[in-house]
C-alpha cells in the first residue's frame, strides 16, 4: 500500500470510527475525558504504525482495541498516582465489549453533548470534539475564538457533565422530542456558521462545518429514522449544501439564488434531499419547522429556471411556518417570497411593518434594499444597502451587496 | 447522588397559602419516591449574621456578607441517580413553589 494509501485509510478512519471509538470508550470508563484522550492516542498510534505495519483488516476494531489499552495504562497510571477519583473508574472497564451496537452508543454521545444544561456554545464545541473529532485548534478557528478560550471552554463542559452527573444515555420516550429538537438545534448551527461563515478573514464557506453537520445529521437519521424533523434537518442541509459552489462566484461575491448557475448544483444531494422531503410529505404527519424548511427548499430546486419557480407554493409553506413560529424573520423571508408572487409594493407593506424588531439584522436591510430597487426608488434603496454591508459579516455577501449599490447609478 | 435545589427569590415576601400547599404536595411525593433528604425554608437576608472564627475572638456582623438582588430563600437536598432525574425533580419544585430555582450536586 502507498503512503498515500495509508494516508487515506486513516482519514476514513477518523471520519467513521473517532465517535465510535470515544462513544464505546465513554460508556466502558464512564468518562469523556479518558475516552477522548485514548481515542486521540489510538489515532496517533495508527499514524506511526499503519505506514509499517500496514492497515488493519477492521480499522475500527483496531482503534478499539487500542485506545482501550491507552485508556487502561492511563488510569494505571493515575493509580500509581494514588488519584482515588480515577480508581473510582475500573470498575467501568468491561474488555469483553465487542463492537456490537456501536451505533447505540454514538447516539449516547450526542445526546450527552448537547445536554442542555450545558451552555449552547458548549455543546457545539463538545459536538464537534466529541463526535466530530474535530481538533480543538480547529473549532476555535471556525468560532474565531482564542484556542485556549476554546480548550476551557470542552473542559468545563467535561467537567459539569462528570461533576453534575449528566447520564450518558438516550432520553426516555417523552423526553426525547425536546431532546432531539436541542441536538438539531446544534448541528444546524454548526451547519450554518460553515455556510455563512461570519468574519472579516474568513472564507465564505467553511464546507468543513457543513460537511460535519451532514456527517451528523446522517448518523442521527440512521438511528432515528422515523423522527420527522431529523429528516427535515437532513434534507434541509442537503438541498443547501447542493448549491454551494453555484453560491459564490469566481471572484469570491455572493451569488443570489435567481441568478445561479442551477446545472452546477449537485444533483445527488438534490435528489437525495427530495426523495426525504417526499418521504415525509407521504407519512401525512404535521410536519416541524425543519421539514417546511426543506420543503421550501425543495420547490426552489424543483425549478430548472427561476422563472419556474411556484412562488404560491413557496408561500404558502411560509404561511405555514409562520403559524407554527410567528417571528420577524420568518415574516420576513415571506415578504420576500410575496414580492415575487404579488409584487414589491405588496411585500414593502409587510417588510415596512417589521423594522422596528429588525433594526439590526443585515437580511432585513438586504431584503428592503431589494425591493425598493425593484420600485424604482433609488436613493431609499441605496440607504438600506448601505445599511446592510454595514451589519453584514459574510465576505462575499459584503462584496455582492457593494456592487448592487453601485449598480443604483 | 445528593443534589442541592436552590430557591432564587427576588421579591421579600414569604410563601402564600397556595404556594405552601404546593410545596406540601411536592414534599410528600418526594417523600413517597425515595427523593426526600432535607428542605427547608430560611430568613431573608436581613436576618443574617455573618460570623469571623478565625482570630482569636469570633467577631459578628450584622447582615449578609454580599448584598444581592436574588437571594436564597429555601432549598431541597434530593436524592437523585443522575442530573437528568435532579433537573426534573427541580422543575416540578420550581412550579410548586412558584420561583426560580437553582441544581447544584453535592461533591
Amino acid at each position: 500500500m502507498s503512503p498515500l494509501d495509508v494516508g487515506e485509510a486513516i482519514t476514513r478512519a477518523h471520519h467513521e470510527e473517532w465517535a465510535r471509538v470515544v462513544a464505546t470508550l465513554t460508556r466502558q470508563f464512564g468518562d469523556l475525558d479518558v475516552a477522548e484522550e485514548a481515542a486521540a492516542e489510538a489515532f496517533a498510534t495508527a499514524v506511526e504504525r499503519w505506514p509499517a505495519d500496514g492497515v488493519p483488516p477492521n480499522p475500527g476494531g483496531w482503534l478499539t482495541t487500542t485506545a482501550r489499552r491507552k485508556a487502561l495504562d492511563r488510569i494505571r497510571r493515575d493509580n500509581k498516582r494514588g488519584d482515588k477519583q480515577k480508581q473510582a473508574q475500573m470498575k467501568y472497564d468491561d474488555p469483553s465489549d465487542s463492537l456490537g451496537a456501536v451505533d447505540d452508543e454514538r447516539l449516547r454521545l450526542i445526546f450527552t453533548c448537547c445536554h442542555p444544561a450545558l451552555a449552547l456554545e458548549a455543546r457545539v464545541a463538545l459536538t464537534l470534539r466529541m463526535l466530530g473529532g474535530l481538533t480543538v485548534p480547529e473549532i476555535a478557528r471556525a468560532f474565531l475564538v482564542q484556542e485556549a478560550t476554546m480548550g476551557q471552554r470542552i473542559t468545563r463542559a467535561k467537567a459539569k457533565i462528570k461533576t453534575t452527573r449528566i447520564p450518558y444515555r438516550v432520553p426516555s420516550a417523552d423526553d426525547l422530542p425536546g431532546r432531539v429538537s436541542g441536538v438539531l438545534a446544534v448541528l444546524y448551527l454548526v451547519f450554518n456558521e460553515g455556510y455563512l461563515a461570519s468574519g472579516p478573514d474568513s472564507d465564505p464557506v467553511r464546507h468543513d462545518l457543513t460537511a460535519e453537520a451532514i456527517r451528523l445529521a446522517r448518523l442521527l437519521r440512521a438511528q432515528m429514522p422515523e423522527n420527522g424533523e431529523v429528516a427535515g434537518l437532513l434534507a434541509l442541509m442537503l438541498l443547501t449544501e447542493a448549491r454551494r459552489t453555484a453560491r459564490v462566484s469566481a471572484n469570491g461575491e455572493l451569488v443570489t439564488l435567481d441568478e445561479q448557475d442551477r446545472g452546477s448544483w449537485d444533483a445527488a444531494l438534490v435528489a437525495e434531499g427530495h426523495r426525504l422531503v417526499r418521504e415525509r410529505l407521504a407519512t401525512g404527519q404535521t410536519p416541524g419547522r425543519y421539514q417546511i424548511l426543506a420543503a421550501i427548499n425543495a420547490v426552489h430546486t424543483s425549478a430548472r429556471d427561476v422563472r419556474d419557480t411556484d412562488w404560491s407554493q413557496v408561500v404558502a409553506l411560509y404561511d405555514q411556518l409562520f403559524r407554527l413560529d410567528p417571528s420577524p424573520i420568518v415574516a420576513l423571508n415571506r415578504a420576500v417570497a410575496i414580492a415575487e408572487l404579488d409584487g414589491p409594493n405588496v411585500a414593502l407593506t409587510i417588510v415596512d411593518g417589521l423594522q422596528g424588531a429588525l433594526v439590526d439584522y443585515h437580511a432585513y436591510f438586504v431584503a428592503r434594499a431589494d425591493i425598493l430597487r425593484r420600485l424604482g426608488r433609488g436613493e431609499e434603496s441605496r440607504a438600506a444597502y448601505d445599511r446592510a454591508i454595514a451589519l453584514a459579516g459574510n465576505t462575499a455577501e459584503t462584496a455582492y451587496l457593494t456592487r448592487r449599490r453601485d449598480e443604483l447609478g | 447522588m445528593l443534589y442541592l435545589v436552590s430557591v432564587i427569590e427576588d421579591t421579600p415576601n414569604s410563601a402564600t397559602a397556595d404556594e405552601m400547599t404546593a410545596i406540601d404536595d411536592f414534599n410528600s411525593r418526594l417523600q413517597a419516591d425515595g427523593n426526600w433528604v432535607f428542605a427547608g425554608g430560611i430568613g431573608e437576608p436581613s436576618t443574617a449574621t455573618v460570623i469571623d472564627g478565625r482570630g482569636a475572638e469570633a467577631m459578628f456582623t450584622d447582615g449578609p456578607f454580599v448584598e444581592t438582588k436574588e437571594w436564597l430563600s429555601g432549598f431541597w437536598i434530593i436524592e437523585a441517580p443522575d442530573l437528568d432525574v435532579a433537573l426534573k425533580l427541580a422543575a416540578a419544585g420550581s412550579k410548586a413553589c412558584n420561583r426560580r430555582v437553582e441544581v447544584r450536586p453535592f461533591l
